[in-house]
């Protein structure tokens, strides 16, 4: 069997070529070194979905904020409107965050898996963008702010049912978080 | 990283000359006017000191089985025991079974260790040779080698190029549903030989394949970064693709694999845009305040299929290359996504969704002769057999803990489980490795 030289090789070699290839090869490895934040996702993650402590939370941390603001809001189904019972918690947020204002936040929007892949990438990028502007529109300055979706990809209620998508059609408000 | 090879294993072929005079009337299964019933074939054990010769044979007509256009009969039924590869058959024992066609055939080891292959396909009615060929190869190609002769055999009774010597990048899928790991995988289109290629720390999504079979572009959230990445198989060496200022998604190589063509989200707001992988310059073709994504080239490269919500719900569109001329085409009930254009350039398969059930369809691409392959509770992401005669698509059933891989013909029939060791979605057909 003979070794073929393959395209990929030569695109390799066009890689060394070329300085921006180079510096962007670079960052990748460096930001591959980075240590990783592991931070809850969300009040599941936390244990606090329950009757563990509901509203003892110290004020000003981020369980008094899932537990007591509510971190996240809700959207109809292909939508990224923010509906009234999400202003109202959405409201919180910003009041909640204009006290504490030493948090980075990252808002992360996600679909319901009743849509294809790519789609839902977009959709989740849509309610995250509609509900940082939403946060932004009650005086939460924009650059403490970052946005990210996860699509489909982690719904939080699982079953073959409406009442299940209904709550994978969210938009979270994390603190800290790994947004962009 | 893992790495993985996809070599050109496949060597001298040397034409064996026919052992009978050829006669006018070859066998032959027009699949071009629709559902064929299939062919009776007979695959006798190719001879050989050990299993490899049985088990090659064995490759050869699972392949053709599933294909849906041959079926081979069962080798207890067969009266004459192939002893010399080389030699006539006795045909008339060969019609007396029904069988239409007669793949024989012997694997020896050379000298140096390679493998020889060589096989011959019979017209028993017709009493002669169709064709008769040899293969060198390393050992452990051994199956690789079957799904090329199997190949032959197929384009052969068929008129049509095979599609068993490829391979099907996917994502494979494991843990619960909330906390789901995810990994491209590859494996042999026959669900054999499957192999991952990156680690479960991060999503990785919707996998192609470069036209070259070396490269795979693919979306994946490393470092927090949802973003259009290459790797190569050879090296297991990955990049990202572009310097983009947000998510960028659903990416597809052009079909002269010089650049790659994604969507780049910005505030709510998906646009289409190329990037040559060369000058590594951006060229932005659609700019609405929509989602715009899963752009598909047509194989000459001179048009693009995508989907966008501009019109309220997502549509299929065509647009030029250079992003001129974008009209929509699809016009059903329901919602259309995932747009892949056939490699024979003449149909568009797609994702429907309708009525709360999603299908794998085709359209022209001027969207007329809308046909529904499969629907169900959750159908999605077709990819394209590079003879353009099949599609792999992931299927959900309700209730299922997963996601699995099915083929289905362009008939609508066929339809075939792929099994995979997890959980598996976004598969995308390689383009023939020889």
């Amino acid at each position: 069997m003979s070794r073929i030289t393959s395209p990929a090789t030569s695109r390799l070699q066009t890689l060394a070529r070329n300085p921006v290839m180079i510096a962007l090869a670079l960052s990748l490895t460096l930001a591959g070194c980075a240590s990783k934040k592991n931070l809850p996702n969300n009040a599941n993650d936390l244990g606090l979905n329950g009757a563990n402590g509901a509203g003892a939370a110290t004020p000003g941390s981020p369980q008094d904020f899932t537990v007591n603001v509510g971190d996240r809001i809700f959207f109809d189904t292909d939508s990224s409107a923010i509906r009234a019972d999400a202003a109202q918690t959405l409201d919180r947020q910003a009041q909640w965050l204009a006290q504490y204002p030493n948090y980075a936040i990252t808002v992360e929007g996600h679909a319901d898996e009743r849509g294809t892949r790519e789609y839902n990438l977009a959709l989740g990028a849509r309610r995250a963008a509609a509900a940082k502007n939403y946060l932004v529109s009650r005086g939460v300055p924009a650059n403490r702010l970052k946005t990210i979706s996860y699509g489909k990809e982690r719904p939080v209620a699982v079953c073959d049912d409406i009442s299940c998508w209904s709550q994978n059609r969210r938009a979270v408000t994390v603190l800290g978080g790994a947004g962009l | 990283m893992m790495k993985l090879i996809i070599k050109r294993c496949v060597m001298a072929l040397l034409v064996l000359a026919a052992a009978a005079p050829s006669v006018f009337a070859e066998v032959r299964i027009n699949i071009r006017g629709g559902r064929a019933e299939p062919l009776p074939i007979a695959i006798s054990d190719f001879m050989s000191n050990g299993n490899l010769g049985p088990q090659i044979s064995a490759v050869i007509a699972a392949d053709l089985q599933r294909s849906g256009l041959f079926a081979p009969i069962d080798k207890a039924a067969f009266i004459e025991k192939i002893s010399n590869p080389d030699a006539q058959p006795r045909f008339e024992d060969w019609k007396a079974i029904n069988a239409q066609a007669l793949v024989t055939g012997r694997v020896t080891q050379e000298g140096d260790g390679r493998l020889r292959a060589e096989f011959r396909l019979w017209d028993t009615f017709g009493q002669s040779q169709m064709i008769g060929q040899q293969f060198f190869t390393q050992p452990e190609n051994w199956r690789r080698v079957a799904h090329i002769i199997a190949d032959a055999v197929y384009k052969q009774i068929t008129g049509e190029d095979g599609y068993f010597d490829t391979r099907v990048v996917f994502v494979s899928e494991s843990g619960p549903k909330t906390d789901r790991k995810r990994q491209l995988a590859i494996m042999d289109q026959d669900g054999f030989n499957v192999r991952t290629l990156t680690n479960s720390n991060d999503i990785v999504l919707t996998p192609r394949f470069s036209p070259s079979k070396q490269e795979i572009t693919y979306m994946s959230f490393e470092n927090n970064q949802p973003r259009v990445y290459l790797l190569q198989l050879e090296t297991g060496q990955r990049e990202m693709v572009g310097n983009f200022p947000g998510m960028t998604f659903s990416p597809r190589f052009s079909p002269d694999g010089q650049r790659v063509i994604m969507s780049l989200q910005q505030e709510g707001n998906a646009n289409i845009y190329t990037m040559d992988l060369r000058s590594r310059t951006t060229t932005r073709l659609t700019s609405t305040a929509a989602i715009d994504t899963s752009p598909s080239y047509s194989p000459d490269g001179n048009r693009i299929v995508f989907e966008s919500d501009r019109g309220g719900k997502q549509q299929l569109y065509v647009m030029n290359a250079d992003g001129s001329g974008q009209t929509r085409i699809s016009f059903g009930d329901g919602s259309y996504s995932t747009p892949v254009w056939s490699p024979r350039g003449d149909l568009i398969a797609f994702t429907k969704q309708a009525g709360g059930k999603f299908s794998i369809g085709v359209m022209k691409p001027d969207g007329s002769g809308e046909r529904i392959l499969t629907t169900g509770f959750h159908n999605e992401g077709p990819t394209w057999a590079p003879n353009g005669r099949v599609l792999m698509f992931f299927r959900q059933a309700a209730g299922a803990g997963g996601p699995q891989l099915y083929s289905i013909d362009l008939t609508g029939y066929n339809e075939q489980l792929i099994k995979t060791p997890a959980f598996a979605s976004d598969p995308a057909w390689s383009p023939l490795l020889e």
